[in-house]
């Protein structure tokens, strides 16, 4: 028994060898993506029949897009042992995936990308490439790059529409080096992040929020079944704190995809 | 001992200004109090009014009825180591507030949170005093309390866990520490009403509680323990740390330090603790709530965390006592 | 009468404790209670209070809670003293029932009358739980007498005392009879009983077995059926010694 593991292990090092050795010239067939982000850029880019999986986050109305689509795809929930039955060429998930698995699907032979969330426009520009030359698809990468760069330039406003404010849940806030932060700059207005010093990510207290005295705030809608953390939404204070309120954060800013020109046009 | 309440009343007034006056904002002193009492235009009067006054009422109220019903218990069950936190019925409160949010009865009547946490609460007094009664010793109370406060962790772990909502997991800690933060007027409007009708049925048990120095019979033979003195501790125990847990979680040993600390003030009589020790509970979580926003001013550090660090060193302080046969 | 009681049955934990007892009790008398160990003599007191449930009829349990806490001042067996508060404060806790909460010049007479009667002026301000064993039962003793009743019933007052404060409490007690008031207590030295009591009633099996003068209770007959033992009485300068054989 150990020694049947043990030979086959070594033929899969061997296999392994062999293909990190020859160079990559078909592209790959079997491709399996496994996270909400990159599930989006491998539909709009892959051929035919070669993406056979995406996650069962990206077929959920409330966060993905593009759950329409997804609906033409097996799902999977991102453990190792369902992916590596689909026998897959590729894998494609996210810096966020757990470490276990990804090292697992790699011992096992299996092809693991992990392209970074694209936090800005030119992330956006570079992850398209990156999707167009992982599937071999280098020139329908080029079309949809295109087609991005004429909807973001028709969607970006001028900077002058005063100052707007981002809240999410526990009272986040997102800074300039976000996408949310870059979708806010896109639409015309300054991020009152900036005032402290927030360029991610962070908590600001809601009293300093009050005080930036922002224009317009920026919040996400509700999840289903209630919860403190998004309590804070609903906080009188914060009514009372912008003259407008939207709440427009949704499916379309979790993303560094072509679709962020949607969330840049919900700030009209 | 007047002396004592002047300086407790002191204490509790300059800690309910510094809490109006301690924020990330860092207002001006003045201008701030100004803006808090006349208003005006601009950012300071929101923070004032809607952030800082509720906050620094609850720290208040939420305090106060704490040690209240901390002074009533112990009392009740002549034990020291009683406490709503520790005998799990603030857990219990905590549970019916999260069944009356994850069920959404809290959307259909706002006033279904407070109700269903006070609801919990008389869950966890009552089969209390079931359990532990009032001739029920130290072990039997605190393993009451044990089983009791389990029971009501698992079952508010089990709900948020079980929420649709990807937020609502992450808040039992919220339910079991306790926090003030980014708390509204409505919520001080939820709470306060039922807590002072709870306060003044505890109170009403003042002489009940002094004749219970002298046992069961012997109160009961002065006329005061009967079964409406077990009602009106029950059910003023619920309406106080029911909603109290309902806006601010399940917030611990303010109920066992402060009554401790008092006792040998105001000459260890019952009646006297009670007050005492809501001003004291009062002063001590004003305290802890301002403690937690200068430790760590960006994060919503919670309140259990400072209570436990001062009261479970004197929670182990009392068991030794208790082991080694000395009174309290 | 003081105390009327009239078929009184106790039945605990579905076992009768008492059968039917019958008892009447006057003013000016000092009654001792002597019985076997579970001869329900602790449930007739309480009983008799309205403590616990009973059948029959008792004239202190019709009261109402206040009335009757202004009527009898009741001394459990169970010695309790659960705070460390002052002796004056402890004491000061059998004014409860009366209005005033301690502050009127009755309460303050009261209080210090009862001080001053168990001898406990040293001990006013000390903290009662530090006071020695017969310390905290005058303490609880001077919390009865505060109270200001007609009538004082205590469950076995001297158990646990040593001869000196046992000689002090008994004397105590007759003098309060002897001032007009009514004492009912449960007593085990029956040679203490039968020399300061004015009348004993003997208890066994929930049942009153006898019930009159020492020397008409303390039969060998009676002693027999109810402990199961003899005595030996011997006549002293000071009233009969009562040895069990």
């Amino acid at each position: 028994m150990r020694g049947c593991v043990r030979r086959s292990s070594t033929m899969l090092a061997a296999a392994v060898a062999i293909a990190a050795a020859l160079p990559v010239v078909a592209a790959p067939q079997r491709v399996v993506s496994m996270n909400l982000c990159s599930d989006q850029l491998a539909m709009m880019l892959a051929a035919p029949g070669q993406l056979l999986s995406v996650s069962s986050l990206a077929q959920d109305p409330r966060l993905s897009p593009m759950a329409d689509e997804a609906a033409a795809y097996v799902p999977n929930s991102g453990r190792a042992e369902e992916i590596y039955l689909m026998r897959p060429d590729l894998v494609i998930a996210g810096t966020y995936t757990p470490p276990a698995t990804l090292s697992m699907l790699r011992r096992l032979g299996i092809r693991v990308e992990t392209p970074p969330p694209a936090e800005d426009f030119d992330a956006i520009r570079t992850e398209i490439t990156r999707m167009g030359r992982l599937l071999g698809r280098e020139e329908g990468a080029r079309d949809l790059l295109a087609r991005f760069d004429a909807d973001l330039a028709a969607a970006t406003r001028p900077a002058d529409r005063g100052r707007a404010a981002l809240y999410s849940a526990n009272g986040y806030t997102s800074g300039t080096k976000t996408l949310a932060g870059a979708i806010l700059e896109a639409a015309g207005y300054d991020n009152i992040a900036a005032d402290y010093g927030i360029a991610v990510t962070a908590g600001l207290p809601l009293e300093l929020l009050v005080m930036a005295r922002p224009d317009r705030l920026v919040t996400g809608t509700n999840w289903p079944g209630q919860s403190r953390s998004e309590a804070i939404l609903s906080h009188p204070a914060l009514a009372a704190a912008a003259p407008v309120k939207t709440r427009v954060r949704d499916l379309f800013w979790t993303c560094g995809t072509p679709l962020v020109t949607r969330a840049i046009r919900s700030l009209e | 001992m007047k002396a004592l309440f002047i300086a407790l009343s002191l204490l509790v007034a300059v800690l309910f200004a510094t809490s109006l006056l301690t924020g990330p904002a860092g207002l001006p002193v003045v201008q701030s109090l100004l803006d808090l009492v006349f208003g005006g235009d601009g950012p300071v009067p929101i923070v004032m009014r809607e952030i800082r006054l509720p906050r620094a009422i609850l720290g208040l109220a939420v305090g106060a009825g704490l040690g209240l019903t901390g002074a009533a218990l112990q009392g009740y069950l002549r034990n020291p180591l009683a406490e709503p936190g520790l005998l799990g019925i603030s857990g219990m409160a905590a549970f019916g507030a999260v069944l009356a949010i994850q069920t959404g009865l809290s959307l259909v009547a706002v006033l279904a949170l407070p109700l269903a946490a006070l609801l919990g609460a008389a869950a966890g007094v009552g089969l209390l005093v079931v359990l532990a009664g009032p001739r029920g010793g130290s072990v039997t109370l605190i393993l009451a309390g044990v089983a009791i406060s389990a029971l009501a962790g698992a079952g508010t772990a089990l709900v948020l866990n079980l929420s649709p909502n990807p937020y609502a997991a992450n808040e039992i800690i919220f339910w079991l520490m306790g926090s003030l933060a980014d708390r509204s007027m409505l919520h001080v409007w939820l709470a306060l009403p039922p807590m002072i009708l709870g306060a003044g049925l505890i109170l009403s048990t003042q002489r009940a509680l002094d004749a219970l120095t002298l046992g069961e019979a012997a109160a009961q033979a002065l006329g005061l323990a009967g079964p409406s003195l077990r009602w009106r501790l029950v059910a003023g125990t619920a309406l106080i740390v029911g909603p109290a847990t309902a806006v601010a979680g399940a917030i611990g040993f303010v109920g066992l330090v402060v009554p401790h600390v008092l006792r040998p003030w105001i000459g260890a009589r019952p009646s006297v603790l009670l007050p005492a020790s809501a001003l004291g509970g009062a002063a001590l979580l004003l305290a802890a709530d301002i403690g937690v926003r200068l430790i760590v001013p960006d994060r919503d550090l919670k309140l259990g965390v400072l209570t436990a660090i001062v009261g479970a060193p004197l929670f182990l302080h009392l068991i030794w006592r208790t082991r080694s046969g000395g009174r309290v | 009468m003081v105390i009327d009681l009239a078929g009184l049955s106790v039945t605990r934990r579905k076992r009768p404790v008492l059968h039917g007892v019958t008892l009447s009790i006057g003013k000016g008398e000092f009654v001792g209670l002597i019985g076997p160990n579970g001869a329900g003599k602790s449930s007739l007191m309480e009983a008799m209070l309205g403590l616990i449930p009973f059948t029959g009829r008792s004239s202190l349990a019709q009261m109402t809670p206040a009335d009757r806490a202004r009527h009898a001042a009741y001394l459990p067996q169970a010695r309790e003293i659960a705070w460390p508060v002052s002796v004056e404060d402890l004491v000061a806790l059998g004014r409860i029932p009366w209005p005033g909460g301690r502050r009127s010049g009755a309460d303050r007479a009261a209080i210090d009358a009862a001080i001053a009667r168990m001898g406990l002026e040293p001990f006013r301000k000390r903290t009662a739980l530090r006071l020695s064993g017969g310390e905290q039962n005058r303490a609880l003793i001077a919390r009865a007498l505060a109270q200001d009743t007609p009538l004082l019933i205590a469950d076995e007052p001297i158990a646990g005392l040593d001869p000196a404060q046992q000689l002090a409490c008994l004397r105590l007690f007759r003098d309060l009879a002897v001032e007009g008031r009514t004492v009912l207590a449960s007593i085990h030295d029956l040679g203490l009983a039968a020399r300061f009591c004015s009348r004993l009633v003997l208890l066994s099996g929930g049942h009153v077995l006898a019930d009159g003068p020492a020397a008409e209770v303390l039969q060998d007959t009676l002693l027999r059926r109810a402990f199961g033992i003899g005595v030996r009485r011997v006549e002293t300068p000071d009233g009969p010694a009562i040895l069990p054989v």
